[in-house]
């Protein structure tokens, strides 16, 4: 045990799923796509030629006290949900002094549904018609500090953004600051809830989404021979990070160490990655390093695979450069979809949970594994594995990589 | 600032239909139920209003009778009798 090793005291998260960490680690297991046909009037009215995605299994509103919902942002009502779960399950709340709690919690656009609900009314109806309270509910650090509010945290609030990496690099940042030992615990993760026509009209416009309307369960299915691009998601996932001095002289109970944060960036492409993986093995190789391992101590990666046709095969190459390939590997999008900015700390999640259980979950709809993939996928059915330390990886549009070394408690 | 209240009855059926749609958005906003919301109530001392309710009531009450609320008439709207007063004097 190092003088300031890092340890998950808290775990929190509303997703296509479920409501929560464990109904969304049980579909995970069981192989279940959180995809279906969408419900929504800006299908018909776009005419657009993707009709399917990831909305959350539990309306955030629902699960808060009415006044509070009303002022937030779905985003930030995501966010809130999953970091109340955390705190709570943390068991923090009287247990740490406020001025040594910090949150980070990354998204890729946040509150845009208000954004477009306003520029909608004001264009409509009027300023009059107009929220006041539009600039709180669409800016993007307003999950984070709805999350800072809700906990009382003074050490600092913070709101990365790197499109579908800002999850994962919120718990890279929020690793950094318990390190240095500014802050003794920080609430950190993503949240992400952009399901609107215009989002996934702008996204389908650039060919990133699958068109298999007919068969929403099946259309997310990363490394698939047949994969045909991502699935858009809306969902949050948050951890407790601690110092684990702090957390064991609480008595408190750990999930997992964070014992390694590796990033890097492509400068490569805007939206591509860099089709050689360079970028990402190096990302790879840092967390693997910084965490005093090595390669061959990894025994499971949790990949970002989002189930395009162009993304999936760098990250096989990235690994095996980094890794080798006797990692076992899973791709949660096949499950979830694609979350965005929450999609880094949701997968988190289940890396610590599979950690903890010994039990990765399924690639969800992965038939016919791609030949040039090259590495141990698990499909099907959930496979045991007893390992020590395992690297969750995700990547964004604009060349940011970020992976996250854990291993068990 | 008068200290009586007046009765239900002595209210004109103006003042009353004003009193009334200005409760549905006190309610809803800042979750009072509208049986409580009376003329001599003080937003801040009676009924726990904060400022950022103060502005969304305002907001919701210049859409709802289609009239403009300037930043000083907020600061003086101490009581839901200012408020009726308010909407009867921009209709006048």
């Amino acid at each position: 045990m190092s003088d300031n090793d890092i340890v998950v005291t808290g775990l929190g998260a509303t997703t296509p799923l479920g409501g929560d960490v464990w109904s969304t680690w049980n579909e995970m297991l069981a192989g279940r796509s959180g995809v279906r046909t969408l419900d929504a009037e800006f299908v018909e009215r776009y005419r657009l030629p993707v009709r399917i995605g990831a909305p959350l299994a539990v309306d955030p509103a629902d699960r808060l006290p009415r006044g509070v919902a009303r002022r937030l942002d779905r985003c930030a009502q995501a966010a809130l949900v999953a970091a109340e779960q955390a705190w709570e399950d943390a068991k923090a709340a009287d247990q740490a002094d406020p001025d040594r709690v910090a949150v980070v919690v990354g998204t890729g656009i946040g509150g845009v549904r208000t954004l477009l609900e306003q520029a909608e009314l004001l264009d409509r109806d009027g300023l009059r018609q107009m929220s006041p309270l539009t600039v709180p509910m669409l800016m993007p650090n307003g999950p984070a500090a709805h999350v800072g509010l809700a906990i009382g945290a003074r050490a600092g609030v913070h709101a990365p953004v790197s499109a579908c990496a800002s999850g994962a690099e919120a718990l890279a940042w929020a690793w950094r600051m318990l390190r240095s030992d500014e802050v003794d615990i920080v609430v950190a993760g993503g949240a992400e809830a952009s399901l609107t026509g215009v989002t996934m009209a702008a996204f389908a416009r650039a060919r990133t989404l699958s068109l298999r309307n007919d068969d929403p369960e099946h259309a997310s299915r990363p490394w698939d021979v047949d994969r045909d691009g991502f699935v858009l998601g809306e969902g949050a996932g948050i951890l407790v990070l601690e110092r684990g001095e702090h957390a064991r002289a609480r008595g408190a109970r750990a999930y997992a160490r964070l014992v390694g944060v590796g990033t890097s960036a492509d400068a490569h492409h805007i939206t591509a990655p860099d089709p050689t993986g360079r970028g990402q093995a190096r990302a790879i190789r840092a967390a693997v390093r910084s965490a005093g391992l090595d390669p061959a101590d990894v025994g499971h990666v949790n990949a970002h695979a989002t189930s395009t046709v162009v993304g999936d095969i760098p990250e096989a190459i990235a690994i095996r450069a980094a890794l080798g390939d006797h990692p076992v590997l899973t791709g949660p999008k096949g499950a979830l979809g694609h979350l965005l900015g929450a999609a880094g700390a949701v997968e988190a999640i289940a890396t610590v949970l599979t950690l903890r259980h010994g039990l990765v979950p399924p690639t969800a709809n992965l038939e016919r594994l791609d030949p040039a993939v090259g590495l141990d996928v698990v499909a099907g059915r959930p496979r045991r594995l007893e390992t020590a330390a395992a690297v969750t990886d995700s990547f964004g549009f604009g060349g940011h990589n970020i992976a996250l070394t854990f291993t068990t408690a | 600032m008068t200290t009586d209240t007046p009765a239900a009855a002595t209210m004109s059926a103006e003042q009353q239909e004003i009193l009334h749609k200005l409760a549905v958005i006190i309610e809803e906003i800042a979750e009072v139920p509208a049986d409580q919301i009376s003329l001599d109530k003080r937003f801040v001392d009676d009924l726990d209003i904060d400022s950022l309710s103060m502005i969304e009531i305002a907001a919701q009450t210049e859409a709802t009778f289609e009239l403009d609320i300037a930043i000083e008439e907020l600061a003086e709207l101490l009581s839901v009798r200012d408020a009726v007063d308010l909407v009867l004097a921009q209709r006048a």
